[in-house]
């Protein structure tokens, strides 16, 4: 245990998932050893994520304005919306550069275990969506895993009655049972280039 | 380093770290076992998708200092893929998983009944031949017999004359007569405790020729039952899909029998 502020450093970094214990101690003490400026960078930083952080209010990622860049640019196809769990995955499967439609983030996957169900996730939204904007394709890209595939299911069924709607899923490059933003860029792309109507 | 062996069905994952998992299995020899899966989060681990949720497989594990390691995994019953492919089916499934994983307090403690109730109800999903909310509440009501909180259902649960007595009083334990029947019991009709019964016993024929009022009150009986007993309710029970599966015109086994195919596709060997 070290003395005071140090202490509390220490113990506030190894609450981060992925942190433990010696890698708090090692980023305390980079941060001990910072220049002034770099350290107020952080801390403004933290202190606008305090604030709040907006989520776009079409697509659902973290936005800086009402509207993500995404959802705001015309060049964008807006007849094709990509389905993923959470922001992160949009930031995947941009990644890519393959993909030039816009995004649905859900805010999560199916998962009664931890007590998701459909009413806990943006789903009613990606309804309103398609019942009103111009949407013709759906691709589902939740996570290759469990919760992710039983959500596609619950999503094919939802959507699979809209007239002149196609739903595709992302191919099976993926390997099963893994997380979709550990997925190579390789991989993900060959999935989304070779994804199929369901 | 002491390695054990045994054969289990993944009951929950949770994530730790960056790319690993505890995974918390109900094993056939050893109870529940909560283990570290390295890597396992990292596409193309060599563990791939066999230790994902309702996964039946024979693992290998190293005993660690606080949490078991585990080492080789190989699948028995891959019955995530036809359970996923069915969202009624994944509800249902999830609140077996749950309902088992909260049967089983202590750790290490043998459960082998349990654990054959709950390979017999996946199987029975994965199969798709039952109607799901039947396969249930059939485990349901004999898990809580596993558990000690068995209803009566033919004699009083207070002065055991036998019945069929036509109420039924959850904090009484079950069906009771007319003399000893509690302020507050209900009155669920003949048909619902010949269903319970035949439920309990595994007589399909009988439980299959129930009409579907008689089922959801049936399920409502067990439900209320399950939750009397458990310290604070399951996650899963409220978002199990109920559906007036009389309506649809398609068993549901038929509706949704070709998406998730890619469940078994190559990537899976890696
Ligand atoms: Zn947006």
């Amino acid at each position: 245990m070290y003395e005071g502020v140090v202490q509390d450093l220490i113990d506030e970094l190894g609450r981060f998932p992925g942190v433990g214990p010696k890698s708090a101690q090692r980023i305390a003490f980079h941060l001990l050893n910072s220049d002034p400026a770099d350290i107020n960078r952080l801390r403004e930083v933290l202190g606008k994520v305090a604030e709040g952080v907006t989520f776009c209010e079409v697509c659902g990622t973290v936005a800086e304005q009402q509207r993500c860049r995404i959802c705001r640019d015309e060049r964008r196809d807006a007849t094709l919306v990509c389905v993923v769990e959470e922001p992160k995955d949009v930031l995947a499967v941009e990644r890519t550069g393959e993909f030039k439609g816009r995004y649905h983030v859900l805010g999560g996957a199916l998962d009664p275990l931890s007590g998701i169900g459909p009413d806990q996730l943006r789903m009613r939204e990606l309804l309103a969506r398609i019942g009103t904007d111009e949407i013709t394709e759906v691709i589902l890209a939740t996570d290759p895993n469990t919760e992710g595939e039983a959500t596609a299911t619950y999503l094919v069924r939802m959507l699979r009655d809209f007239p002149g709607l196609t739903v595709t899923r992302l191919a099976s490059g993926l390997p099963m049972g893994g997380d979709l933003e550990f997925a190579d860029e390789l991989t993900l792309g060959r999935a989304l280039s070779g994804r199929r109507a369901l | 380093m002491s390695l054990y062996r045994d054969t289990g069905i993944v009951v929950r994952v949770q994530k730790l770290g960056e790319a690993d998992r505890i995974i918390t299995l109900i094993t056939r020899k050893f109870g529940k076992v909560r283990a570290v899966a390295k890597g396992v989060r990292r596409t193309g681990s060599r563990f791939g998708a066999r230790l994902e949720p309702f996964g039946h497989v024979d693992v290998q594990f190293y005993t660690g200092r606080t949490l078991d390691v585990i080492t080789q995994v190989q699948t028995v019953d891959a019955f995530g893929s036809p359970i996923v492919a069915d969202y009624q089916r994944y509800t249902v499934a999830s609140a077996i998983l749950e309902t088992a994983d909260r049967l089983c307090a202590e750790e290490g403690e043998p459960v082998l009944r349990l654990y054959l109730l709950v390979i017999g109800a996946l199987r029975a999903l994965a199969g798709g031949e039952r109607d799901a909310a039947l396969v249930l509440d059939a485990f349901l009501l004999r898990a809580m017999a596993f558990a000690g909180w068995e209803p009566a259902i033919v004699e009083c649960a207070r002065c055991a004359s036998p019945g069929p007595h036509p109420a039924f009083n959850v904090a009484a334990g079950g069906a009771v007569c007319a003399r000893c029947r509690p302020a507050g019991s209900v009155n669920p009709g003949a048909e619902v405790l010949i269903l319970l019964d035949a439920l309990m016993v595994g007589d399909w024929a009988r439980a299959e020729h129930s009409s579907y009022p008689v089922r959801r009150q049936a399920s409502g009986l067990i439900a209320a039952h399950l939750q009397w007993h458990l310290e604070r309710g399951l996650r899963s029970l409220p978002l199990v899909e109920r559906r007036l599966r009389e309506q649809a015109g398609v068993p549901e086994a038929e509706q949704h029998a070709e998406p998730h195919a890619e469940l078994d596709g190559p990537a899976t060997q890696r």
